[in-house]
């Protein structure tokens, strides 16, 4: 059966009244936040402790945006007659943000989990040198990362978490086994406890979440 | 109560009416269509969900340089605006809105010529700035005004004389003395002809023709800046207002309403009048803009003829009746 003439028009003005009673959508921003989704790409964050000036993210950047100085210094050998060691001392890190495209290239390359994504995106600039944010600046920014969300039910258990866990029994077993014989000594002990240690420490900053609000956060966030 | 202060008082309460309507119907527009968009509309101007928006806008305005180009004909393109404005204040006194003398600004005998003939005059407003203007793009505004105001004017007048038969009067209050309720039915063919034609002498979205901003950027008012500007935006709203009220009192009974209380009948009358302005902003949001073509069509091979059948039928009834 052919449409009623007149059919459409109705039609039409019944769309726009159903959508008059509908909530609008508009985002009132800078009156109420927007609610960001988790892996929001807001800015990047550095956690220089974790770097080790190996280049990767500033030779992947596909803008070329990352600057890193570095110089080298020798460590004195730990035992008399033993080689020196060099390790790397970062001088600086710094990311353009104006020239930043958001790839998140150097956050998957990092191999020390130094990078972060942060879902801060309020930090336009009047002068755009101003969006070179130093190292100062980016470890700032670490302070605004949140906890990684949690895994899937039945995920496989983190790697780190295996090894202190297996770490953890064996030290457990040791201490069995040294309360049966109180007689044997403990010289395993110590090393045992430094490794379960080790293990348990996460490569991440214990305190690169956002609930942690007794640190010092950036200005201009409140 | 001596004349001279009755005078003063009516000319006042219609010029309040006059300022202040327009703009209430303007900030609705605003909210409505936003909300039918699915948007908020202004919400900052005087803090609560932007009142004030036409204010700020009122201002703005007034700030703006008042530019004549150099080769415009500079006493018409001045005038224009007054010439497109006025008309609707005239209109405005003469519509009854309560029943008795003290509801209306001014009884006229001969109440729907008068404003039949004024209101065609404001679409003069819009010719002689499109012809003033010394641009191409008014020109063609101008033009499309004039082919519009003699395509609709017919079938408005043609409308507006059937309820003239029916009541036997063509004074606006002797209309609604004669009023009865089963007219509603009778010259609904009317009703619709009268304010689809209004609102294209209007240039309302889905008419909007003459001012069709993507092909001719504002039609005749394409040159006109500042307050000038402005008084041709508020001559829209205030023919909205004109054109709403006038379709209240011609075809919707004005001031009788279902609980027919004495003392409220203006209520009825400004509630049919805000319904017929809701439904005004509401086309505008529903519908895409009508090609010239397809403008002159609906009005001569539909709006005419349906209006000449709704005389006819006016006759018929009139005779049966007596």
């Amino acid at each position: 059966m052919a449409p009623l003439p007149g059919s459409g028009l109705a039609k039409g003005l019944a769309v726009t009244l159903r959508t008059m009673t509908k909530r609008s959508v508009t985002a009132q921003y800078p009156d109420t936040q927007p609610d960001l989704p988790p892996r929001t790409r807001g800015v990047i964050g550095l956690f220089e402790e974790n770097c080790t000036v190996c280049m990767l993210c500033a030779r992947e950047c596909p803008d070329w945006c990352i600057y890193i100085d570095s110089h080298k210094e020798t460590i004195p050998a730990a035992t008399p007659g033993g080689r020196e060691r060099s390790r790397n001392v970062l001088d600086r890190f710094a990311i353009d943000f104006s020239l930043c495209m958001y790839c998140g290239i150097c956050i998957e390359v990092c191999p020390f989990d130094a990078l972060f994504w942060s879902p801060e995106f309020e930090y336009a600039e009047t002068d755009i040198h101003d969006l070179t944010h130093e190292r100062d600046k980016l470890r700032e920014w670490m302070w605004t990362v949140p906890a990684p969300p949690a895994l899937d039910p039945g995920a496989e258990e983190p790697k780190e978490i295996a090894a202190a866990r297996k770490a953890a029994e064996k030290l457990a077993a040791q201490q069995q086994a040294a309360a049966a014989e109180p007689a044997a000594p403990a010289a395993t002990e110590p090393h045992a406890r430094e490794q379960a240690r080790a293990a348990e420490q996460p490569t991440r900053p214990a305190g690169a979440s956002k609930q942690q609000t007794d640190q010092p956060r950036q200005e201009g966030r409140e | 109560m001596n004349d001279a202060l009755d005078v003063t008082l009516r000319l006042l309460i219609v010029f309040v009416v006059f300022l202040t309507f327009p703009l209430i119907i303007g900030q609705t527009e605003h909210k409505v269509m936003a909300h039918m968009q699915g948007r908020l509309g202004p919400m900052y101007a005087g803090g609560f969900h932007g009142w004030a928006q036409l204010v700020a806008d009122g201002v703005k305005f007034a700030q703006k340089e008042d530019v004549v180009p150099a080769g415009a004909d500079r006493r018409i393109f001045q005038l224009a605006p007054a010439v497109a404005l006025l008309p609707y204040l005239l209109v405005l006194l003469a519509i009854p809105i309560g029943p008795g003398e003290g509801a209306v600004g001014e009884v006229i005998d001969a109440g729907i010529f008068f404003v039949l003939a004024v209101m065609g005059v404001g679409v003069l407003g819009s010719l002689m700035a499109g012809w003033a203007s010394a641009n191409k793009f008014s020109l063609l505004g101008g033009l499309r005004t004039a082919a519009q105001l003699l395509a609709y004017e017919l079938p408005m007048l043609l409308a507006a004389a059937s309820v003239a038969m029916a009541a036997g009067t063509v004074s606006l209050p002797g209309i609604l003395d004669a009023f009865e309720w089963w007219w509603l039915p009778w010259q609904i063919v009317g009703a619709i002809v009268f304010f689809v034609a209004g609102l294209a002498e209007l240039q309302r979205p889905p008419f909007d023709m003459p001012v069709a901003d993507s092909e001719i950027i504002f039609g005749a008012y394409t040159e006109y800046t500042g307050l000038r500007f402005a008084l041709f935006l508020l001559a829209e709203y205030a023919g909205i207002v004109v054109l709403c009220g006038l379709t209240t009192v011609l075809f919707l009974g004005g001031w009788h309403g279902p609980l027919g209380a004495d003392g409220l009948g203006w209520v009825w009358t400004l509630l049919k009048t805000a319904v017929l302005a809701f439904i005004v902003i509401w086309l505008r949001v529903t519908y895409p803009r009508l090609r010239e073509d397809q403008l002159q069509k609906l009005s001569w091979t539909l709006l005419v003829p349906l209006s000449l059948a709704q005389i006819a039928l006016t006759g018929v009834v009139k005779v049966v009746i007596q």
